[in-house]
């Protein structure tokens, strides 16, 4: 696939004259050993805990090993416009047009955990209809999203996630359950916080009434109309990454190496961040990157996306230059930075492999270190590339 | 460069430009997207490129407004119009009504400037599907020409009447070309910035340069090379100022600052062996995007030439009281 942040792929060669890539198993550092390490007892635990079945199952094959997204809820109340907004960039305003899902849909995502997105028809109750492979379904998965319409009467919503929270209790107690209260666009924050206190309060009363005292169940407030649903997906998917604190404990060292405000791991697809540094993450600096890598996909699309003729190349290549086009770039990757007005901040954009890429913010008037800065980002890339390598699902 | 050229610069133009159509159908939206300031603001007076003044009449829709500019105002507001801009709204319920109060304007406006020249923007655009849009759009303009026609005939005014018609949106990059165009005609020294360019791009070995106007993101000229001519997507101006003009924006929510002010200095992209951009703060009214083939170097001696060049386009800003005095002292 091409990536969106350079444009169409020119063969590179990525072979073993890159110093980190040399040697191979038997030059491991002791970082690396160590989260291979620990990544192996957590995969043996993780199927200690799913006892027998976890081994047999990854029901069409496809699925085997990558983790799954189950999108459920009541018919209307937004499943379709999510998927579509996050995963389809599909404008918010256009989503009034989407008919309602008639089946299930499953969507494969060029994403880089290959996450699947189930959009469930809200009409259909799976727990009553015998035609329904219970197992196929949330044998694999990692978390379920339910879907609650909050400008709607809820109450009927609140009482199916029950249902389906004490069924999925029983059989796969380590599923993480994620409610979003969706919609809440336009409604005030005190509704909103009122809405979200009693609908917590609804599902882990009848929770524990089941003796259910501590079901991982997370509440987020979305909408589709801002950030919101994107930093929901961000939440639910850094709990789906193996060995998190490690990517973040990278991002954290960074920035404190760099002096960065923040630094954030995208999904380029989806937008969605996998991983963050230590610092409290505010909703603007999320926007503001996210928003600039959608600035360099249009400009790429634009500029990157089209083949340049021979003749031109060779013109390039030629006096005064006399190097090939390849060897007058600095990097293979795409690499990016803007300067703000407002303090001289720079913001710094790099990408990590072919679906992800770093984007940081930068202390005031620090363009002058960008060389330094530039480094110490390709090395911790490169410790990214590492950290994917080892926890990559066998 | 010749002298004169340059004094004819000095020389403030006042162009009248007037933007109207039938209450509702976007005109101060339209306006407001395109010169970033809040609705409230009169904007009779908008500074582009600081030595033109575009004296934008942005004339209310109601039927009382418009019958009042017929009559009592008639030569106040039609005398001395360089530009007419006439919104029309697609989704009107009532398009006789609308071409009898357009061929009233065109009618006053022919009197008292004849040599004005006539936009005439299709508005909304987007609320009509997609597959539908080109030909809902032709036969809107065929409509409005034909009236403008059958104007023309009656009252026996001799030349034709140039409309020049343009699909818009507030949704996409369309209302950006229409007001790029619309510009496009009224900047003084368009031939010197462009041969300008010219050469910037050429020492550079750019492969296309695009000149911004600082608050709006207009493109208000731009410079291709014979390679950079191959690029398929050929909307890419109109594209490349909303892009900026919507990131603008997005920066303001992060800083918290106001959204006509200024909010980037620079910006850069080396997409690995593809190619390189970057858009960069100019002369004090303009942006400056550089497209560039691969390579650091050429990046960085790109990056320098162009911070040269911005002397020789110093002219863009135009005189402001007493700078222009020492500069030549």
């Amino acid at each position: 696939m091409d990536s969106r942040l350079r444009g169409q792929d020119v063969p590179v060669e990525h072979d073993s004259n890159e110093p980190w890539a040399q040697g191979g198993e038997s030059s491991l550092t002791p970082a690396q050993l160590n989260l291979t390490r620990l990544f192996e007892q957590d995969q043996q635990r993780q199927q200690k805990n799913m006892p027998a079945k976890a081994a047999e199952q990854a029901p069409d094959g496809t699925a085997k090993g990558k983790p799954r997204l189950l999108l459920m809820g009541q018919r209307r109340s937004g499943k379709s416009s999510i998927s579509s907004v996050v995963f389809h960039k599909l404008p918010p305003s256009e989503t009034l047009f989407l008919e309602s899902t008639a089946r299930i849909q499953k969507d494969e995502l060029p994403s880089f955990m290959d996450f699947q997105v189930w959009d469930f028809p809200g009409q259909i109750d799976i727990f009553e209809n015998p035609t329904f492979d219970i197992d196929a379904m949330f044998g694999e998965i990692g978390a379920l999203i339910w879907v609650i319409d909050a400008q709607d009467d809820y109450l009927e919503a609140v009482a199916r996630l029950n249902v389906t929270i004490l069924n999925l209790q029983r059989t796969y107690p380590n599923i993480k359950i994620e409610v979003f209260i969706h919609k809440v666009d336009g409604l005030s924050d005190d509704y909103k916080l009122d809405i979200q206190r009693d609908i917590t309060i609804r599902i882990q009363d009848e929770l524990s009434d089941n003796g259910f005292e501590n079901a991982p169940v997370t509440f987020h407030l979305t909408s589709i109309y801002n950030h919101s649903i994107f930093e929901a997906f961000s939440k639910v998917i850094q709990k789906l990454i193996p060995r998190l604190g490690i990517l973040e404990a990278m991002l954290t060292n960074l920035c404190r190496t760099c002096r960065f405000e923040k630094a954030y791991l995208f999904d380029v697809t989806s937008k969605i961040y996998i991983a963050t540094d230590s610092a409290p993450a505010d909703m603007t600096s999320y926007e503001i990157c996210s928003d600039y890598i959608d600035v360099i996909i249009d400009v790429t699309e634009v500029y990157g996306s089209w083949p340049r003729s021979e003749k031109h190349r060779e013109g390039l290549e030629g006096s005064p230059w006399n190097q090939k086009l390849e060897d007058q770039v600095a990097s293979n990757w795409a690499e990016s930075c803007m300067v703000l007005s407002d303090g001289n901040k720079p913001i710094i954009l790099r990408e990590v492999n072919k679906y992800l890429a770093l984007v940081a913010i930068m202390k005031e008037d620090s363009y002058d270190k960008m060389p330094l800065v530039n480094i110490n980002v390709e090395v911790v890339v490169q410790g990214l590339e590492e950290f994917f390598d080892i926890t990559k699902p066998k | 460069m010749p002298p004169d050229v340059r004094n004819e610069v000095k020389k403030p133009k006042k162009k009248k430009v007037l933007l109207m159509g039938k209450s509702g159908s976007g005109k101060s939206s339209m306006r407001s997207i395109i010169f970033s300031a809040t609705i409230d603001i009169d904007l009779s007076h908008v500074k582009f490129l600081g030595n033109l003044t575009l004296n934008l009449w942005d004339c209310g829709g109601q039927e009382a407004f418009t019958e009042n500019y017929l009559t009592q105002q008639r030569v106040h507001v039609f005398s001395n119009v360089g530009v007419l801009i006439y919104v029309f709204d697609i989704e009107s319920r009532d398009v006789e009504r609308d071409m009898a109060t357009y061929v009233s304007i065109i009618s006053a406006m022919v009197q008292y400037s004849p040599t004005a020249k006539v936009y005439v923007l299709i508005h909304k655009m987007d609320l009509i599907t997609m597959h539908a849009r080109e030909a809902v759009f032709v036969d809107r303009v065929r409509l409005v020409q034909q009236k403008t026609a059958e104007f023309t005939q009656a009252s026996g005014f001799n030349s034709e009447l140039d409309l020049i018609p343009f699909a818009t949106s507030i949704w996409d990059q369309s209302l950006y070309k229409a007001w790029a165009s619309i510009i496009h005609d009224l900047v003084p020294n368009l031939s010197v910035i462009e041969s300008q360019l010219g050469s910037l791009g050429t020492i550079i070995e750019a492969e296309e340069i695009l000149l911004f106007e600082r608050t709006s993101f207009l493109v208000v000229s731009s410079w291709t090379s014979e390679e950079g001519l191959g690029n398929p997507t050929g909307d890419r101006q109109e594209r490349m100022s909303n892009i900026l003009k919507h990131f603008k924006q997005s920066i303001s929510r992060f800083t918290g600052t106001p959204r006509n002010a200024e909010q980037f200095i620079l910006m850069e992209h080396k997409a690995g062996p593809r190619f390189s951009m970057f858009v960069c703060k100019f002369t004090t009214n303009t942006y400056l995007m550089v497209v560039l083939p691969p390579g650091e170097a050429r990046f960085n001696s790109a990056r320098f030439n162009c911070q040269i060049a911005r002397e020789s386009f110093k002219f863009l800003d135009g005189p402001t009281p007493g700078q222009g005095q020492s500069g030549r002292a």
